[in-house]
């Protein structure tokens, strides 16, 4: 290929740069930007999964034992806010940065210097939000969603307001940087309908992005006002309306979920037809069910409110258009599971973190569609059958996602194998204890127990029990998942191949492994048969 | 009631002592559809409730459970099949397809008629939900952090003055709560050996059964929600709006919720008790309380005066 030769010569003249706070600080290379914010949301997983132990801990048995209520509600709060916007998004937009150019043969992003601000935005922004851990008056205790007027008792209105403004931001430009780079720098001959399904995949959440978080940005603001400028936006006393957050808040809020989901599919969507060394079934299918939910995502904000006295019509407008969500997806799992079918399998760590995505989110998906038959959610709402609900399409489903694919490409990025013996050993402890923690919460919602309580009836003590066993060892487990990362990059003695798998296909696998510090100087020649989707059914 | 399934019995059925027995029970009660009258140890679906319209949530619950265990049974057997059948390992070479327009066809057409299917019956079962017409008594429900306020607005057509009283936490509860109180929660028991820690109140909101009860509710601080399992619904308790809801409880007993909206650190502290008395019984409750409320005539009236409106209906005409 015609950019095999061209990386032998750069790193006289432009490698990594040697001084490190100039390579990482002031970079304005997509590999090495990529790194940062997956470095990033890791430290982010980790910090957000320690809240989550605390919780799990305090709800081990009934009777309080370690925290002050107060206290339990700023982890479920602060748990909520640094896994989605610390860990799962930043992590996304790390894998897009280094894949999306290697997967369109660019040579980098669009706007190399936005995507460093864009980066090193976040940091600034997560040690404002974590800073009120630490703070007199606390962190903010009204749940990540800050519903008013709760969430204008806190003494932290600001910092949280803030804190979001920053990561919207930086958000923004992220999915405009992502936009640009997919619609101007594709390689010539690499067609839209030809790009990875990963890549599409982010291209549609980029315009989702785009759309709402600045939604966002509005419905904190009038918090802040309402808080420190005498504005009655959500006062009902002041001729406001409380409500009125919710409908804004969850405008927001549903694309924001798919946010979190879409470039999982995408994901998915690449790692199935590597280990099934088949092609993907139906992509145009593929292509259009990712759309259509983006499009559904905006409609359905309602379903998030059902219990609020909605008028009867709202009510059965946002139910059928939540279930309609059902088909696309359904669409996807089928196939996912086409794919697979009439394949030659093999079942390498990245394989079966897609599987256990196949299986669980779908159970994820099922219990979503229950979710939205308004009478059972008038008993669903706000129980922990909502907990498990999104914890299963969250955690198996974007989690799920985002180890896959750092399995699936971290011999790309590092150049070495990771250990698939330890990678197993990760898979295997991930999917038994994530199921013994989420599992049973399905049990506890039907029961009747509600969510963000720090305390409950002994009625519920046994499955509590089960669901924090199960959640210290599945965030033990992900101890593993760092050992087995800092020995492939560092420790591992195997060298990774360029095509790393055999089944793999598609223009990133086509540079060295690990990928050069400029790839694709020179636009690739395209040769459809080396594409995952080269030969694409008109 | 033509569901079946409800034990007259039901809420006053003694407590099993040994855990077994509960388990037992309540795998057995799932599988047969029976009522609890509040959360038992081990409980795996949700309770079909005692109002004339807690079957619907319960029934639509069990048909979608039912329609999703199907589908999942199908798309992962299928997934487990190509699994162990286009291994590599099993010497599988892959084939080369990727598309089939039939298929995509059918399995995009058959999710939208069982679709239609759960659609019609959702739909079905909120109409009459959003019915509030043809009540016999109105209660209005103010939720505080982090107490219930509960005032009798009318029974059959009468306004009712001067009855309505803060509901909390007990205390044997609340002592047991505290951090590191050193109580046993385990040992927080109604007098029929039942655990209600965390799900007792001083004062019970008592109702009669057989009677179309509205629902006022509304909020004077926070969001709030207000949630009793056995009624088959939650309505969120909105400061500055006033929502409504009904039931009508068709045995007696004490039924147990709790807050289900974030509203602060007390959240978990704010329980919900319906005590559904026989009419008779309620009524000579209601005639004790306004005796109680009426002689001293104290100036503080803190309870509303009954809307006339036409939604009350002077006689009991329910359907059933």
């Amino acid at each position: 290929m015609a950019h095999a030769a061209t990386h032998d010569h750069h790193d006289d003249h432009h490698g990594a740069p040697k001084n490190f706070f100039t390579r990482w600080c002031m970079s304005t290379n997509h590999k090495d930007i990529g790194t940062l914010y997956l470095v990033f949301s890791l430290t982010m997983l980790f910090i957000g999964g320690s809240f989550a132990m605390v919780i799990r801990a305090e709800l081990f048995k009934p009777g309080m034992q370690l925290v002050q209520p107060y206290f339990f509600n700023e982890m479920t709060t602060m748990h909520a806010l640094v896994m989605i916007f610390g860990a799962i998004m930043p992590a996304f937009v790390g894998l897009g940065n280094w894949m999306i150019p290697l997967m369109i043969g660019a040579p980098d992003m669009a706007l190399p210097r936005m995507n460093n601000l864009s980066f090193w935005i976040l940091p600034f922004a997560f040690t404002l939000l974590l800073s009120t851990l630490f703070l007199p008056g606390g962190g903010p205790a009204g749940g990540w969603t800050m519903y008013p007027p709760l969430s204008l008792q806190g003494d932290s209105v600001a910092y949280v307001v803030f804190a979001v403004h920053l990561m919207g931001i930086s958000s923004i430009m992220g999915a405009i940087n992502i936009i640009a780079t997919i619609l101007n720098m594709r390689a010539p001959g690499m067609d839209l309908l030809k790009m990875p399904v990963f890549v599409w995949s982010w291209l549609i959440t980029a315009f989702l992005l785009i759309a709402v978080m600045p939604v966002l940005a509005g419905a904190v603001t009038m918090l802040l006002t309402d808080k420190y400028f005498g504005t009655s936006f959500f006062n009902a006393a002041g001729g406001g309306d409380p409500v009125l957050f919710q409908h804004i808040f969850w405008f927001f809020g549903h694309p924001e979920v798919y946010i979190m989901i879409l470039p999982a599919f995408g994901i998915i969507s690449e790692i199935i037809p590597t280990f099934a060394r088949k092609p993907i079934f139906g992509y145009k299918a593929m292509v259009f069910a990712i759309a259509s939910i983006a499009f559904l995502s905006f409609i359905v904000w309602a379903h998030h409110m059902f219990a609020v006295g909605l008028p009867l019509g709202a009510e059965i407008f946002f139910m059928y258009a939540t279930m309609l969500i059902a088909v696309p997806t359904g669409i996807k799992v089928f196939n996912w599971v086409s794919t697979m079918w009439g394949g030659s399998m093999t079942f390498e760590t990245p394989m079966l973190f897609a599987i256990a995505f196949v299986i669980l989110f779908t159970i994820g998906g099922f219990s979503g569609l229950m979710l939205a038959l308004v009478p059972a959610d008038f008993q669903y709402h706000d129980t922990y059958f909502v907990v498990a609900h999104f914890h299963y399409v969250l955690v198996t489903g974007a989690l799920f996602a985002i180890i896959a694919a750092s399995y699936y490409w971290l011999p790309k990025w590092t150049g070495r194998m990771y250990s698939e013996t330890w990678g197993k050993i990760h898979f295997w402890n991930s999917v038994i204890w994530v199921n013994v923690l989420f599992f049973p919460q399905h049990f506890l919602g039907l029961a009747g127990m509600p969510r963000r309580i720090p305390d409950y009836n002994v009625a519920f003590a046994n499955f509590n029990m089960i669901s924090s066993i199960g959640g210290f060892l599945f965030g033990a487990s992900q101890l593993i998942f760092l050992g087995v990362i800092v020995h492939a990059v560092w420790f591992s003695k195997k060298k990774a191949t360029d095509r790393v798998w055999e089944g793999a296909k598609g223009l990133e696998w086509t540079v060295p492994s690990p990928a050069p510090f400029h790839t694709f100087d020179v636009p690739p020649v395209i040769h459809d048969e080396d594409l995952a989707h080269g030969h694409v059914d008109h | 009631m033509t569901c079946g399934g409800i034990r007259p019995d039901g809420f006053k059925r003694a407590v099993p002592l040994k855990r077994a027995v509960a388990w037992t029970t309540a795998i057995l009660a799932s599988a047969s559809g029976a009522a609890w009258a509040n959360p038992e140890p081990g409980q795996l679906n949700m309770t079909r409730g005692v109002t004339e319209w807690s079957p619907t949530p319960y029934m639509l619950n069990n048909v979608v459970l039912g329609v999703c265990t199907v589908i999942g049974i199908l798309v992962f057997g299928a997934m487990f099949i190509a699994m162990f059948r286009f291994r590599k390992s099993r010497g599988a070479v892959a084939e080369k397809w990727a598309h089939n327009t039939k298929v995509e066809i059918v399995w995009t057409t058959v999710p939208v008629l069982i679709l239609i299917v759960l659609a019609y019956m959702g739909t079905g079962g909120l109409r009459s939900f959003a019915d509030t017409t043809g009540s016999q008594m109105t209660v209005k429900v103010t939720g505080y952090q982090w107490k219930w306020r509960y005032d009798y607005v009318d029974y059959k057509g009468k306004a009712i003055d001067k009855v309505g009283f803060m509901s909390k936490l007990d205390s044997r509860s609340d002592e047991t709560r505290q951090l590191n109180s050193g109580l046993d929660p385990n040992a927080v028991k109604a007098s029929d050996g039942y655990n209600t820690y965390l799900i007792d109140v001083d004062h019970p909101l008592v109702v009669p059964v057989d009677t179309k009860i509205r629902f006022v509710i509304t909020a004077g601080d926070v969001i709030h929600s207000w949630w009793v399992p056995q009624l088959g619904w939650k309505m969120d308790a909105i400061p500055g709006i006033v929502n409504s809801a009904w039931t009508n409880i068709r045995e007696p007993g004490t039924y147990r919720g709790q807050c289900a909206e974030l509203c602060g650190q007390d959240h978990g502290f704010m329980p919900i008790v319906v005590k559904a008395l026989p009419k008779a019984e309620f009524e000579k409750w209601l005639a004790d309380q306004q005796a109680k409320a009426a002689p001293p005539a104290p100036a503080a009236a803190s309870t509303a005066q009954a809307p006339k409106t036409a939604q009350i209906a002077p006689a009991p005409s329910h359907q059933g």
